[in-house]
């Protein structure tokens, strides 16, 4: 069950606790309580960094303060949440970065990504526990969050006003600000297909998706879970 | 000289107000419709060249709004504090220049402070609605109680002057003393001025004030004399006369061309436009495609599939490419990898 009693050849998409339960429907346990905790932290996070940082980026949403206690508590709080969410997603990382790795089969998958959206299922190729699309979000994320942390470091003045000048300091909050826009719209990307593809939702609340969920989007993933259950207990 | 501005009057009409709320011009993250009328816009005139350093504008200053200032270390040199602080509105900065032409030195002072710019660039920065207001007069003001520190009005600013107070967390600079202006006083620095270096009065008096004093500086030889009234921020109400206005650096790091930064301009700007319209691209695009192409869901025969093959059956319909159960290490097992 443990990565220690995995063989060498073991692929790298298949992480620690990934494992098959058969049954009617299949049972397939796809992350951990620990990464699911970890995962939900990150998320609180981000929404949180989200809401308060728009309303200082713009007076239309200025409200949105009101749900941190205030502007003086949003403009206080705000850099924090960052450090929370960079420490989060830090752990992250290292759980999900071998099985985000780039392989071959991205490419047929991301020259067929119309067929997905257009309901082609069928024309997909057979993937990993990620598809192209997950990698994306999974490095753009890691990316992101490493230009915002940076240019959010040199603009948090109440700690680090000293460190950069007046100039630099007018780079990262544009920086800041440019980052913070494209995050979110690979946040909308990443939670709508959460909810466009059904039977996601499971394996970040529960742990696990159904045999046929993952037959259909992750099937080579599947394959090799399959193939290796003799080690993995049944229960 | 400039005739001095007389002590107010001691009558109760006196005390009222000549300008308030409904002069305000612009106010920070808000939209206000401006008065119809503008106030006369006054203007606060420094004259550089007869500054002789004594800091009693300094000391009016921390008097009159009533601030006090830690106490320091003296770093040898004649200013004193090092900066501008959420205490120190207003500071003389000194400068030994050496003339190229002449190869005299001279003793360069300015006396630092908010500029009063007429297209503020703290004002445009600020993301509190009426943290910073505008008065039809000029005067630019910075409201407390609606502040929230986070310090982009530092950034928005050509002249590097609002500081922010570690203690109310608050962003802090000159109000061209707001309160004495309002009751027909000038600005306590001007008040306090032994030699009419600092004058005050409309920005009209200030202007002719002021060529009258080019003029005569230029009688004496600087011919570079000149009024320090920037038109990248619009124009200021502080203005300087300068002797060597073809070179405002010279004076402590004067900007030549201040202006609003491009940077805060695109930020403020363009980003804040094409961010809102791109998150709700993202947001409109999903819904779109969710109404269009439905949801994807797990049929009945992909959890059969998923049976068959933990059961070693393998699929009924497995695709020709990969022939099902794949072996655990065979060619469909192992991805080549790209990097």
């Amino acid at each position: 069950m443990t990565a220690v009693n995995l063989p060498p050849e073991v692929p790298a998409d298949i992480q620690p606790g990934d494992a098959v339960r058969p049954g009617r429907p299949v049972h397939v346990s796809r992350y951990t309580l620990a990464a699911r905790i970890n995962h939900w932290i990150t998320a609180i996070s981000l929404v949180a960094l989200a809401l308060s940082g728009m309303a200082l980026f713009t007076p239309r949403l200025f409200f949105l303060t009101g749900l941190f206690g205030g502007g003086q508590w949003t403009r206080t709080l705000h850099p924090w949440i960052g450090v929370v969410l960079f420490c989060s997603f830090a752990i992250l990382f290292v759980r999900f970065w071998r099985a985000n790795l780039p392989a071959r089969v991205d490419v047929t998958w991301l020259a067929h990504a119309n067929d997905l959206l257009a309901g082609r299922e069928e024309k997909m190729p057979e993937v990993g526990k990620y598809n192209a699309g997950q990698k994306g979000v999974f490095w753009a994320m890691s990316a992101l969050i490493i230009v915002l942390i940076v240019s959010g470091i040199v603009m948090w003045d109440q700690y680090f006003y000293d460190l950069t000048t007046i100039p630099q300091k007018r780079v990262a909050i544009l920086v800041h600000a440019m980052a913070a826009v494209v995050i979110i719209c690979v946040w909308i990307v990443h939670v709508y297909a959460a909810i466009w593809v059904k039977g996601t939702m499971g394996a970040m609340t529960r742990g696990e998706v159904t045999g046929g969920w993952a037959w259909r989007h992750h099937r080579k993933w599947l394959r090799e879970l399959v193939s290796r259950k003799p080690r993995a207990p049944a229960e | 000289m400039f005739p001095p501005i007389p002590n107010p009057s001691v009558s109760p009409d006196a005390a009222k107000p000549r300008f308030g709320e409904k002069d305000i011009m612009r106010r920070s993250a808000s939209e206000v419709t401006p008065p119809a009328q503008r106030l006369t816009e006054v203007a606060k005139l420094i004259d550089v060249s007869k500054c002789i350093g004594c800091k009693a504008c300094q000391a009016a200053c921390l008097e009159w709004n009533n601030l006090t200032e830690e106490i320091g270390f003296n770093h040898g040199v004649y200013e004193n504090p090092m900066d501008l602080t959420p205490n120190t509105f207003t500071l003389m900065r000194f400068t030994e220049w050496e003339n190229p032409e002449t190869e005299n030195l001279e003793w360069l002072i300015r006396k630092d402070g908010c500029m009063h710019c007429e297209d503020p660039g703290c004002l445009k920065a600020c993301p509190a609605p009426g943290a910073i207001v505008q008065y039809s007069n000029g005067i630019v003001d910075f409201q407390h109680e609606n502040c929230i520190g986070c310090g982009y009005c530092i950034k928005g600013c050509p002249f590097n002057i609002p500081r922010i107070s570690k203690v109310d967390h608050t962003a802090y600079k000159c109000t061209l003393c707001s309160d004495r202006v309002a009751v027909g006083q000038g600005p306590a620095c001007q008040k306090a001025c032994p030699t009419q270096a600092i004058v005050f009065g409309t920005k009209q008096e200030m202007k002719d004030w002021a060529d009258f004093r080019i003029k005569d500086l230029k009688s004496r030889g600087f011919e570079n004399a000149g009024l320090y009234d920037p038109q990248g921020v619009g124009g200021t109400h502080v203005m300087y006369v300068l002797h060597h206005a073809d070179q405002p650096s010279i004076y402590a790091n004067l900007p030549d061309n201040p202006r609003i930064s491009p940077i805060v301009d695109a930020w403020k700007g363009v980003t804040k436009y094409v961010g809102l319209a791109a998150m709700g691209f993202a947001a409109a695009a999903g819904f779109l495609h969710y109404v269009v192409a439905g949801p994807n869901r797990v049929t009945a025969e992909d959890e059969e599939n998923a049976e068959k093959l933990t059961e070693g059956k393998g699929p009924a319909k497995g695709p020709p490419s990969a022939p099902p159960p794949a072996p655990p290490s065979g060619p469909a097992g192992h991805e080549g990898r790209a990097t």
